[in-house]
Protein backbone atom coordinates (compact mmCIF):
# COMPACT_ATOMS: atom_id res chain seq x y z
CA UNK A 1 0.00 0.00 0.00
CA UNK A 2 1.45 3.36 -0.95
CA UNK A 3 1.31 6.46 1.20
CA UNK A 4 -1.25 8.10 -1.04
CA UNK A 5 -3.58 5.18 -0.61
CA UNK A 6 -3.29 5.39 3.16
CA UNK A 7 -3.99 9.12 3.00
CA UNK A 8 -7.07 8.63 0.93
CA UNK A 9 -8.46 5.93 3.15
CA UNK A 10 -7.96 8.09 6.23
CA UNK A 11 -9.10 11.41 4.87
CA UNK A 12 -11.81 10.81 2.36
CA UNK A 13 -12.35 7.08 2.14
CA UNK A 14 -15.96 6.94 3.30
CA UNK A 15 -17.09 10.11 1.53
CA UNK A 16 -15.39 9.07 -1.68
CA UNK A 17 -17.12 5.70 -1.67
CA UNK A 18 -20.47 7.38 -1.14
CA UNK A 19 -19.97 9.82 -3.98
CA UNK A 20 -18.93 6.95 -6.18
CA UNK A 21 -22.11 5.09 -5.24
CA UNK A 22 -24.22 8.12 -6.18
CA UNK A 23 -22.39 8.44 -9.44
CA UNK A 24 -22.95 4.77 -10.16
CA UNK A 25 -26.64 5.09 -9.36
CA UNK A 26 -26.96 8.09 -11.66
CA UNK A 27 -25.15 6.12 -14.35
CA UNK A 28 -27.59 3.26 -14.07
CA UNK A 29 -30.54 5.68 -14.24
CA UNK A 30 -29.08 7.38 -17.30
CA UNK A 31 -28.50 4.06 -19.01
CA UNK A 32 -32.10 3.04 -18.40
CA UNK A 33 -33.33 6.34 -19.74
CA UNK A 34 -31.09 6.13 -22.79
CA UNK A 35 -32.05 2.54 -23.57
CA UNK A 36 -35.68 3.66 -23.63
CA UNK A 37 -35.51 7.11 -25.23
CA UNK A 38 -32.10 7.04 -26.94
CA UNK A 39 -33.41 6.17 -30.40
CA UNK A 40 -36.11 8.84 -30.20
CA UNK A 41 -33.54 11.41 -29.10
CA UNK A 42 -31.16 10.38 -31.91
CA UNK A 43 -34.00 10.70 -34.43
CA UNK A 44 -34.77 14.26 -33.32
CA UNK A 45 -31.09 15.24 -33.23
CA UNK A 46 -30.56 13.77 -36.69
CA UNK A 47 -33.57 15.70 -38.00
CA UNK A 48 -32.36 18.95 -36.48
CA UNK A 49 -28.81 18.46 -37.79
CA UNK A 50 -29.84 17.32 -41.27
CA UNK A 51 -32.28 20.19 -41.67
CA UNK A 52 -30.11 23.02 -40.35
CA UNK A 53 -27.08 21.82 -42.33
CA UNK A 54 -29.18 21.78 -45.49
CA UNK A 55 -28.74 18.05 -46.05
CA UNK A 56 -32.54 17.80 -45.85
CA UNK A 57 -34.48 20.53 -47.64
CA UNK A 58 -35.48 22.85 -44.77
CA UNK A 59 -38.46 24.09 -46.79
CA UNK A 60 -39.97 20.61 -46.53
CA UNK A 61 -38.39 19.47 -43.24
CA UNK A 62 -37.84 22.62 -41.18
CA UNK A 63 -35.48 22.23 -38.20
CA UNK A 64 -37.04 21.12 -34.92
CA UNK A 65 -36.45 24.48 -33.25
CA UNK A 66 -38.44 26.25 -35.99
CA UNK A 67 -41.30 23.79 -35.50
CA UNK A 68 -41.21 24.26 -31.72
CA UNK A 69 -41.25 28.02 -32.02
CA UNK A 70 -44.19 27.82 -34.47
CA UNK A 71 -45.96 25.61 -31.93
CA UNK A 72 -45.14 28.06 -29.13
CA UNK A 73 -46.51 30.99 -31.12
CA UNK A 74 -49.56 29.02 -32.20
CA UNK A 75 -50.47 27.82 -28.70
CA UNK A 76 -49.53 30.85 -26.64
CA UNK A 77 -50.44 33.37 -29.34
CA UNK A 78 -53.85 31.72 -29.37
CA UNK A 79 -53.99 30.92 -33.07
CA UNK A 80 -53.95 27.13 -32.56
CA UNK A 81 -55.89 27.12 -29.29
CA UNK A 82 -59.27 27.37 -30.98
CA UNK A 83 -58.33 24.56 -33.31
CA UNK A 84 -57.24 22.32 -30.45
CA UNK A 85 -60.45 23.10 -28.55
CA UNK A 86 -62.76 22.32 -31.45
CA UNK A 87 -60.83 19.13 -32.28
CA UNK A 88 -61.00 17.94 -28.69
CA UNK A 89 -64.69 18.72 -28.63
CA UNK A 90 -65.39 16.71 -31.80
CA UNK A 91 -63.34 13.66 -30.86
CA UNK A 92 -64.29 13.83 -27.18
CA UNK A 93 -68.00 13.98 -27.93
CA UNK A 94 -67.78 11.08 -30.36
CA UNK A 95 -65.62 9.03 -28.00
CA UNK A 96 -67.98 9.61 -25.08
CA UNK A 97 -70.97 8.65 -27.20
CA UNK A 98 -69.16 5.45 -28.25
CA UNK A 99 -68.41 4.64 -24.60
CA UNK A 100 -72.01 5.24 -23.54
CA UNK A 101 -73.36 3.05 -26.34
CA UNK A 102 -70.70 0.35 -26.75
CA UNK A 103 -69.93 -0.66 -23.17
CA UNK A 104 -73.51 -1.33 -21.95
CA UNK A 105 -74.43 -2.91 -25.30
CA UNK A 106 -71.28 -5.06 -25.29
CA UNK A 107 -71.85 -6.18 -21.70
CA UNK A 108 -75.36 -7.20 -22.62
CA UNK A 109 -74.46 -8.89 -25.90
CA UNK A 110 -71.58 -10.80 -24.34
CA UNK A 111 -73.96 -12.43 -21.90
CA UNK A 112 -76.86 -13.30 -24.16
CA UNK A 113 -75.61 -15.80 -26.70
CA UNK A 114 -78.58 -15.76 -29.14
CA UNK A 115 -78.40 -11.96 -29.48
CA UNK A 116 -74.64 -11.98 -29.92
CA UNK A 117 -74.98 -14.77 -32.44
CA UNK A 118 -77.61 -12.89 -34.43
CA UNK A 119 -75.87 -9.52 -34.40
CA UNK A 120 -72.30 -10.66 -34.97
CA UNK A 121 -72.40 -10.95 -38.80
CA UNK A 122 -73.78 -7.43 -39.27
CA UNK A 123 -71.28 -6.07 -36.73
CA UNK A 124 -68.46 -7.71 -38.65
CA UNK A 125 -69.75 -6.17 -41.90
CA UNK A 126 -69.99 -2.68 -40.36
CA UNK A 127 -66.60 -3.03 -38.78
CA UNK A 128 -64.93 -4.03 -42.02
CA UNK A 129 -66.56 -1.15 -43.91
CA UNK A 130 -64.17 1.76 -43.71
CA UNK A 131 -65.70 4.66 -41.83
CA UNK A 132 -63.98 7.02 -44.28
CA UNK A 133 -65.78 5.36 -47.18
CA UNK A 134 -69.03 6.01 -45.34
CA UNK A 135 -68.18 9.63 -44.62
CA UNK A 136 -69.80 10.88 -47.87
CA UNK A 137 -72.95 8.99 -46.87
CA UNK A 138 -72.96 10.66 -43.46
CA UNK A 139 -72.42 14.05 -45.15
CA UNK A 140 -75.44 13.40 -47.37
CA UNK A 141 -77.50 12.46 -44.33
CA UNK A 142 -76.28 15.00 -41.81
CA UNK A 143 -74.83 17.81 -43.85
CA UNK A 144 -71.27 19.11 -43.88
CA UNK A 145 -71.44 20.51 -40.34
CA UNK A 146 -70.42 19.24 -36.94
CA UNK A 147 -72.97 16.40 -36.87
CA UNK A 148 -71.44 14.41 -39.73
CA UNK A 149 -67.92 14.91 -38.35
CA UNK A 150 -68.83 13.74 -34.87
CA UNK A 151 -70.86 10.89 -36.29
CA UNK A 152 -68.10 9.50 -38.49
CA UNK A 153 -65.72 9.50 -35.52
CA UNK A 154 -68.38 7.91 -33.33
CA UNK A 155 -69.00 5.24 -35.97
CA UNK A 156 -65.35 4.30 -36.22
CA UNK A 157 -64.74 4.29 -32.45
CA UNK A 158 -67.86 2.29 -31.69
CA UNK A 159 -66.71 -1.04 -33.11
CA UNK A 160 -63.32 -1.61 -31.46
CA UNK A 161 -64.91 -0.83 -28.11
CA UNK A 162 -68.04 -2.90 -28.70
CA UNK A 163 -66.20 -5.97 -29.97
CA UNK A 164 -63.60 -5.85 -27.20
CA UNK A 165 -66.30 -5.50 -24.56
CA UNK A 166 -68.18 -8.49 -25.99
CA UNK A 167 -65.08 -10.66 -26.13
CA UNK A 168 -64.09 -9.51 -22.63
CA UNK A 169 -67.42 -10.74 -21.27
CA UNK A 170 -67.32 -13.97 -23.26
CA UNK A 171 -63.80 -14.80 -22.19
CA UNK A 172 -64.43 -14.54 -18.46
CA UNK A 173 -63.44 -17.95 -17.08
CA UNK A 174 -66.59 -20.05 -16.84
CA UNK A 175 -64.99 -21.91 -13.93
CA UNK A 176 -65.02 -18.70 -11.90
CA UNK A 177 -68.68 -18.20 -12.71
CA UNK A 178 -69.41 -21.77 -11.61
CA UNK A 179 -67.49 -21.16 -8.39
CA UNK A 180 -69.66 -18.12 -7.65
CA UNK A 181 -72.81 -20.14 -8.40
CA UNK A 182 -71.74 -22.81 -5.90
CA UNK A 183 -71.84 -20.11 -3.24
CA UNK A 184 -75.39 -19.29 -4.32
CA UNK A 185 -74.61 -16.13 -6.29
CA UNK A 186 -77.56 -14.77 -8.26
CA UNK A 187 -77.23 -13.80 -11.93
CA UNK A 188 -76.81 -10.15 -11.02
CA UNK A 189 -74.21 -10.93 -8.36
CA UNK A 190 -72.27 -13.07 -10.83
CA UNK A 191 -72.37 -10.17 -13.29
CA UNK A 192 -71.34 -7.54 -10.76
CA UNK A 193 -68.64 -9.50 -8.96
CA UNK A 194 -67.24 -11.85 -11.61
CA UNK A 195 -68.16 -10.91 -15.19
CA UNK A 196 -67.71 -7.14 -15.01
CA UNK A 197 -64.34 -7.08 -13.22
CA UNK A 198 -63.13 -9.91 -15.45
CA UNK A 199 -64.04 -7.99 -18.60
CA UNK A 200 -62.38 -4.73 -17.58
CA UNK A 201 -58.90 -5.42 -19.04
CA UNK A 202 -60.44 -6.22 -22.42
CA UNK A 203 -62.68 -3.14 -22.22
CA UNK A 204 -59.56 -1.04 -21.70
CA UNK A 205 -57.96 -2.56 -24.79
CA UNK A 206 -61.08 -1.39 -26.66
CA UNK A 207 -60.91 2.07 -25.08
CA UNK A 208 -57.30 2.51 -26.14
CA UNK A 209 -57.99 1.33 -29.68
CA UNK A 210 -61.01 3.62 -29.86
CA UNK A 211 -59.08 6.65 -28.61
CA UNK A 212 -56.47 6.12 -31.34
CA UNK A 213 -59.18 5.66 -33.95
CA UNK A 214 -60.97 8.80 -32.74
CA UNK A 215 -57.90 10.94 -33.45
CA UNK A 216 -57.30 9.26 -36.79
CA UNK A 217 -60.85 9.91 -37.98
CA UNK A 218 -60.81 13.40 -36.49
CA UNK A 219 -58.00 14.46 -38.82
CA UNK A 220 -59.57 12.86 -41.86
CA UNK A 221 -62.92 14.52 -41.21
CA UNK A 222 -61.30 17.89 -40.57
CA UNK A 223 -59.50 17.73 -43.87
CA UNK A 224 -62.83 17.74 -45.70
CA UNK A 225 -65.11 20.73 -45.42
CA UNK A 226 -63.81 22.21 -42.19
CA UNK A 227 -62.50 25.67 -41.40
CA UNK A 228 -61.26 24.92 -37.91
CA UNK A 229 -59.50 22.13 -36.12
CA UNK A 230 -56.01 20.74 -35.86
CA UNK A 231 -56.58 18.54 -38.91
CA UNK A 232 -57.73 21.59 -40.87
CA UNK A 233 -54.60 23.45 -39.75
CA UNK A 234 -52.35 20.70 -41.13
CA UNK A 235 -53.94 21.06 -44.57
CA UNK A 236 -54.27 24.84 -44.39
CA UNK A 237 -50.67 25.41 -43.32
CA UNK A 238 -49.50 23.23 -46.16
CA UNK A 239 -51.58 25.21 -48.70
CA UNK A 240 -50.09 28.44 -47.37
CA UNK A 241 -46.63 26.92 -47.27
CA UNK A 242 -46.30 27.50 -43.52
CA UNK A 243 -44.41 24.24 -43.15
CA UNK A 244 -43.24 24.74 -39.52
CA UNK A 245 -46.86 25.39 -38.55
CA UNK A 246 -47.93 22.27 -40.40
CA UNK A 247 -45.43 20.17 -38.47
CA UNK A 248 -46.45 21.94 -35.26
CA UNK A 249 -50.04 20.81 -35.86
CA UNK A 250 -48.87 17.26 -36.64
CA UNK A 251 -46.81 17.17 -33.42
CA UNK A 252 -49.79 18.43 -31.44
CA UNK A 253 -51.88 15.57 -32.86
CA UNK A 254 -49.21 13.06 -31.91
CA UNK A 255 -49.08 14.62 -28.45
CA UNK A 256 -52.86 14.35 -28.03
CA UNK A 257 -52.66 10.69 -28.99
CA UNK A 258 -49.88 10.04 -26.48
CA UNK A 259 -51.74 11.88 -23.71
CA UNK A 260 -54.96 9.94 -24.39
CA UNK A 261 -53.12 6.63 -24.33
CA UNK A 262 -51.18 7.40 -21.14
CA UNK A 263 -54.33 8.64 -19.44
CA UNK A 264 -56.07 5.36 -20.24
CA UNK A 265 -53.06 3.29 -19.15
CA UNK A 266 -53.01 5.25 -15.90
CA UNK A 267 -56.72 4.63 -15.34
CA UNK A 268 -56.29 0.96 -16.15
CA UNK A 269 -53.42 0.63 -13.68
CA UNK A 270 -55.57 2.19 -10.98
CA UNK A 271 -58.51 -0.08 -11.77
CA UNK A 272 -56.63 -3.28 -12.52
CA UNK A 273 -53.78 -3.42 -10.05
CA UNK A 274 -54.16 -7.21 -10.14
CA UNK A 275 -53.24 -7.65 -13.78
CA UNK A 276 -50.11 -6.57 -15.62
CA UNK A 277 -50.71 -3.53 -17.79
CA UNK A 278 -48.27 -2.74 -20.55
CA UNK A 279 -48.04 0.51 -22.44
CA UNK B 1 -64.48 -18.48 17.21
CA UNK B 2 -67.79 -20.00 18.23
CA UNK B 3 -69.24 -22.63 15.99
CA UNK B 4 -72.89 -22.14 15.16
CA UNK B 5 -74.62 -25.45 15.78
CA UNK B 6 -77.52 -26.17 13.50
CA UNK B 7 -80.01 -28.97 13.40
CA UNK B 8 -78.37 -30.12 10.18
CA UNK B 9 -75.77 -32.80 10.45
CA UNK B 10 -74.55 -33.31 6.93
CA UNK B 11 -75.88 -36.80 6.26
CA UNK B 12 -76.03 -37.72 2.60
CA UNK B 13 -78.11 -40.45 0.99
CA UNK B 14 -77.93 -41.37 -2.69
CA UNK B 15 -80.92 -43.31 -4.00
CA UNK B 16 -80.80 -45.09 -7.39
CA UNK B 17 -78.76 -42.31 -8.93
CA UNK B 18 -78.25 -42.58 -12.70
CA UNK B 19 -76.71 -40.20 -15.19
CA UNK B 20 -75.97 -40.36 -18.92
CA UNK B 21 -74.34 -37.89 -21.27
CA UNK B 22 -75.13 -37.35 -24.92
CA UNK B 23 -71.84 -37.40 -26.79
CA UNK B 24 -72.05 -36.92 -30.57
CA UNK B 25 -75.50 -38.42 -30.74
CA UNK B 26 -74.70 -41.44 -28.59
CA UNK B 27 -75.82 -41.87 -25.05
CA UNK B 28 -72.98 -42.59 -22.65
CA UNK B 29 -73.96 -43.90 -19.26
CA UNK B 30 -71.66 -42.71 -16.48
CA UNK B 31 -73.59 -43.59 -13.33
CA UNK B 32 -76.01 -46.46 -12.93
CA UNK B 33 -78.23 -46.96 -9.90
CA UNK B 34 -75.80 -45.70 -7.32
CA UNK B 35 -76.99 -46.19 -3.74
CA UNK B 36 -74.96 -44.94 -0.84
CA UNK B 37 -75.27 -43.52 2.65
CA UNK B 38 -72.66 -41.12 3.93
CA UNK B 39 -72.65 -40.63 7.68
CA UNK B 40 -72.51 -37.28 9.40
CA UNK B 41 -68.89 -36.23 9.93
CA UNK B 42 -67.56 -39.05 7.80
CA UNK B 43 -64.80 -38.71 5.26
CA UNK B 44 -65.65 -40.69 2.15
CA UNK B 45 -63.24 -40.96 -0.75
CA UNK B 46 -64.46 -41.79 -4.24
CA UNK B 47 -61.91 -43.40 -6.53
CA UNK B 48 -62.21 -44.84 -9.99
CA UNK B 49 -60.54 -44.87 -13.35
CA UNK B 50 -61.05 -41.80 -15.51
CA UNK B 51 -64.48 -41.99 -17.09
CA UNK B 52 -65.89 -43.88 -14.12
CA UNK B 53 -68.14 -40.95 -13.25
CA UNK B 54 -66.55 -39.89 -9.99
CA UNK B 55 -66.45 -36.21 -10.87
CA UNK B 56 -70.00 -36.39 -12.24
CA UNK B 57 -71.13 -37.89 -8.96
CA UNK B 58 -69.52 -35.04 -7.04
CA UNK B 59 -71.06 -32.43 -9.34
CA UNK B 60 -74.49 -33.93 -8.75
CA UNK B 61 -73.88 -33.78 -4.99
CA UNK B 62 -72.85 -30.15 -5.39
CA UNK B 63 -76.05 -29.39 -7.28
CA UNK B 64 -74.13 -28.29 -10.38
CA UNK B 65 -75.63 -31.09 -12.41
CA UNK B 66 -78.95 -32.90 -12.23
CA UNK B 67 -79.27 -36.67 -12.18
CA UNK B 68 -81.38 -38.35 -14.86
CA UNK B 69 -83.00 -40.59 -12.30
CA UNK B 70 -82.85 -41.12 -8.57
CA UNK B 71 -82.22 -38.51 -5.91
CA UNK B 72 -79.81 -37.07 -3.41
CA UNK B 73 -81.06 -36.54 0.13
CA UNK B 74 -79.22 -34.31 2.56
CA UNK B 75 -80.45 -34.77 6.12
CA UNK B 76 -83.49 -36.49 4.57
CA UNK B 77 -84.32 -33.53 2.31
CA UNK B 78 -83.98 -33.98 -1.46
CA UNK B 79 -81.69 -31.38 -3.03
CA UNK B 80 -82.72 -29.27 -6.01
CA UNK B 81 -79.51 -27.39 -6.74
CA UNK B 82 -76.65 -25.74 -4.90
CA UNK B 83 -77.21 -25.26 -1.19
CA UNK B 84 -75.85 -23.37 1.78
CA UNK B 85 -74.98 -26.53 3.70
CA UNK B 86 -72.47 -27.55 1.01
CA UNK B 87 -69.21 -26.05 -0.21
CA UNK B 88 -67.02 -27.27 -3.05
CA UNK B 89 -63.24 -27.28 -3.41
CA UNK B 90 -62.22 -27.71 -7.02
CA UNK B 91 -59.03 -29.03 -8.53
CA UNK B 92 -58.08 -25.47 -9.49
CA UNK B 93 -58.27 -22.88 -6.72
CA UNK B 94 -60.66 -20.73 -8.81
CA UNK B 95 -59.68 -17.49 -7.12
CA UNK B 96 -60.83 -14.15 -8.48
CA UNK B 97 -57.59 -12.54 -9.66
CA UNK B 98 -58.79 -9.00 -8.88
CA UNK B 99 -59.43 -9.73 -5.21
CA UNK B 100 -56.85 -10.09 -2.45
CA UNK B 101 -56.56 -13.32 -0.48
CA UNK B 102 -58.76 -11.84 2.25
CA UNK B 103 -61.40 -10.65 -0.22
CA UNK B 104 -61.38 -14.00 -2.00
CA UNK B 105 -61.87 -15.92 1.23
CA UNK B 106 -64.69 -13.61 2.31
CA UNK B 107 -66.29 -13.81 -1.15
CA UNK B 108 -68.37 -16.93 -0.55
CA UNK B 109 -69.86 -15.66 2.68
CA UNK B 110 -70.51 -12.19 1.22
CA UNK B 111 -72.29 -13.72 -1.76
CA UNK B 112 -74.46 -15.67 0.63
CA UNK B 113 -75.62 -12.38 2.02
CA UNK B 114 -73.28 -12.11 4.98
CA UNK B 115 -72.42 -8.66 6.31
CA UNK B 116 -69.11 -7.68 4.68
CA UNK B 117 -67.31 -6.83 7.92
CA UNK B 118 -68.37 -10.01 9.61
CA UNK B 119 -67.38 -11.99 6.51
CA UNK B 120 -63.88 -10.45 6.53
CA UNK B 121 -63.50 -11.18 10.24
CA UNK B 122 -64.40 -14.82 9.79
CA UNK B 123 -62.26 -14.99 6.65
CA UNK B 124 -59.23 -13.86 8.69
CA UNK B 125 -59.80 -16.72 11.11
CA UNK B 126 -59.74 -19.32 8.35
CA UNK B 127 -56.82 -17.67 6.57
CA UNK B 128 -54.76 -18.16 9.73
CA UNK B 129 -56.10 -21.69 10.00
CA UNK B 130 -54.57 -22.55 6.61
CA UNK B 131 -51.38 -20.71 7.56
CA UNK B 132 -51.62 -17.70 5.25
CA UNK B 133 -52.12 -14.88 7.77
CA UNK B 134 -49.19 -12.90 6.35
CA UNK B 135 -50.58 -13.15 2.84
CA UNK B 136 -54.05 -11.76 3.53
CA UNK B 137 -53.41 -8.72 1.31
CA UNK B 138 -51.58 -10.55 -1.48
CA UNK B 139 -53.12 -11.08 -4.91
CA UNK B 140 -53.58 -14.59 -6.33
CA UNK B 141 -50.87 -14.14 -8.97
CA UNK B 142 -48.35 -13.71 -6.16
CA UNK B 143 -49.15 -17.12 -4.66
CA UNK B 144 -47.74 -20.57 -5.37
CA UNK B 145 -50.08 -23.37 -6.45
CA UNK B 146 -50.23 -24.83 -2.95
CA UNK B 147 -50.90 -21.46 -1.35
CA UNK B 148 -53.66 -20.68 -3.85
CA UNK B 149 -55.32 -24.00 -3.11
CA UNK B 150 -55.18 -23.20 0.63
CA UNK B 151 -57.02 -19.96 -0.13
CA UNK B 152 -59.68 -21.99 -1.93
CA UNK B 153 -59.99 -24.25 1.12
CA UNK B 154 -60.24 -21.26 3.48
CA UNK B 155 -62.98 -19.75 1.27
CA UNK B 156 -64.99 -22.98 1.51
CA UNK B 157 -64.51 -23.23 5.28
CA UNK B 158 -65.54 -19.62 5.84
CA UNK B 159 -69.14 -20.43 4.92
CA UNK B 160 -68.99 -23.14 7.63
CA UNK B 161 -70.63 -25.87 5.59
CA UNK B 162 -71.86 -29.18 6.98
CA UNK B 163 -70.57 -30.90 3.87
CA UNK B 164 -67.31 -30.29 2.06
CA UNK B 165 -67.09 -31.64 -1.48
CA UNK B 166 -63.58 -31.93 -2.88
CA UNK B 167 -62.86 -32.65 -6.53
CA UNK B 168 -59.24 -33.85 -6.82
CA UNK B 169 -58.20 -30.93 -4.64
CA UNK B 170 -54.47 -31.67 -4.70
CA UNK B 171 -54.29 -33.14 -8.21
CA UNK B 172 -52.35 -30.19 -9.60
CA UNK B 173 -49.81 -29.90 -6.79
CA UNK B 174 -46.29 -31.29 -6.55
CA UNK B 175 -45.72 -34.41 -4.48
CA UNK B 176 -44.25 -32.69 -1.39
CA UNK B 177 -46.90 -29.99 -1.20
CA UNK B 178 -49.55 -32.62 -1.69
CA UNK B 179 -48.44 -34.60 1.40
CA UNK B 180 -48.43 -31.47 3.57
CA UNK B 181 -51.84 -30.46 2.32
CA UNK B 182 -53.27 -33.90 3.03
CA UNK B 183 -52.09 -33.69 6.62
CA UNK B 184 -53.55 -30.21 6.98
CA UNK B 185 -56.83 -31.23 5.44
CA UNK B 186 -57.15 -34.08 7.93
CA UNK B 187 -56.52 -31.74 10.83
CA UNK B 188 -59.11 -29.27 9.50
CA UNK B 189 -61.64 -32.03 8.92
CA UNK B 190 -61.34 -33.19 12.52
CA UNK B 191 -61.44 -29.67 13.99
CA UNK B 192 -64.32 -28.42 11.87
CA UNK B 193 -66.43 -31.53 12.22
CA UNK B 194 -67.68 -31.63 8.63
CA UNK B 195 -68.78 -34.43 6.36
CA UNK B 196 -66.24 -34.72 3.57
CA UNK B 197 -66.63 -36.30 0.14
CA UNK B 198 -63.30 -36.48 -1.65
CA UNK B 199 -62.94 -37.43 -5.28
CA UNK B 200 -59.38 -38.44 -6.04
CA UNK B 201 -57.31 -40.53 -8.42
CA UNK B 202 -54.61 -40.85 -5.80
CA UNK B 203 -55.29 -44.15 -3.99
CA UNK B 204 -52.83 -43.41 -1.19
CA UNK B 205 -54.54 -40.07 -0.56
CA UNK B 206 -57.85 -41.94 -0.28
CA UNK B 207 -56.44 -44.38 2.29
CA UNK B 208 -54.73 -41.60 4.24
CA UNK B 209 -57.84 -39.44 4.55
CA UNK B 210 -60.96 -41.56 4.24
CA UNK B 211 -63.04 -43.58 6.65
CA UNK B 212 -64.41 -45.42 3.64
CA UNK B 213 -63.34 -45.60 0.03
CA UNK B 214 -65.94 -46.00 -2.69
CA UNK B 215 -64.49 -47.69 -5.77
CA UNK B 216 -66.50 -46.92 -8.89
CA UNK B 217 -66.34 -49.69 -11.49
CA UNK B 218 -64.94 -48.95 -14.92
CA UNK B 219 -67.52 -51.33 -16.33
CA UNK B 220 -70.89 -49.64 -15.81
CA UNK B 221 -72.65 -52.96 -15.21
CA UNK B 222 -70.44 -53.69 -12.24
CA UNK B 223 -71.36 -52.54 -8.77
CA UNK B 224 -69.54 -49.86 -6.79
CA UNK B 225 -67.56 -51.35 -3.94
CA UNK B 226 -66.96 -49.81 -0.53
CA UNK B 227 -63.81 -50.45 1.45
CA UNK B 228 -63.72 -49.58 5.14
CA UNK B 229 -60.34 -48.11 6.20
CA UNK B 230 -59.88 -49.19 9.81
CA UNK B 231 -56.70 -47.37 10.81
CA UNK B 232 -55.97 -45.05 13.73
CA UNK B 233 -55.41 -41.35 12.90
CA UNK B 234 -53.19 -39.65 12.04
CA UNK B 235 -52.24 -42.46 9.74
CA UNK B 236 -48.75 -43.71 9.06
CA UNK B 237 -48.16 -44.34 5.39
CA UNK B 238 -45.40 -46.85 6.02
CA UNK B 239 -47.33 -48.96 8.51
CA UNK B 240 -47.92 -52.58 7.41
CA UNK B 241 -51.69 -52.34 7.42
CA UNK B 242 -51.62 -49.08 5.45
CA UNK B 243 -49.46 -50.79 2.87
CA UNK B 244 -51.85 -53.73 2.83
CA UNK B 245 -54.82 -51.44 2.10
CA UNK B 246 -52.77 -49.90 -0.65
CA UNK B 247 -52.10 -53.31 -2.18
CA UNK B 248 -55.77 -54.27 -1.96
CA UNK B 249 -56.89 -51.05 -3.57
CA UNK B 250 -54.32 -51.24 -6.34
CA UNK B 251 -55.53 -54.74 -7.09
CA UNK B 252 -59.02 -53.35 -7.63
CA UNK B 253 -57.57 -51.55 -10.63
CA UNK B 254 -55.50 -54.48 -11.80
CA UNK B 255 -52.30 -52.81 -10.61
CA UNK B 256 -49.56 -54.12 -8.39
Amino acid sequence: MSLQDVDRSILGGAGGAKAEEHLQWAGVKLRHWLSRYGVLLAFLVLWQGASSSGWLNPAVFPPIDAILSAMWRGVFGGALLDDIAISLQRSGLAFLAAVVVAIPLGLFMGQVRPIENALDPILQLFRQTSALALYPVFILLLGLGEASKVFVIFWATLFPLLLNTISGVKEVDSKLIEMARVYGASRSTVFRRVVLPGAIPSIFVGLRLSATTALLLLIASEMIGANKGVGFQVMNAQYNFQIPLMFAAIFILAGLGLIANYALVFAQRRLCRWSDVSI
Amino acid sequence: MEYVQTSRKGEIALRDLSKSFQISGRSLRVLRNVNLDIRSGECLAIVGASGSGKTTLLRILAGLEAADAGKVLIDSEPITGVGNERAVIFQEPRLLPWLTVLENVAFGLEVRGGDARHAKERARHYISLVGLAEFADAYPKQLSGGMAQRVGIARALTVQPEILLLDEPFGALDAMTKLTMQEELERIWRDENVTMVLVTHDLEEAIYLADRVLVLPKNKDGNPKTIEIDLARPRDRSETRFVQYRKDLFREFGLH
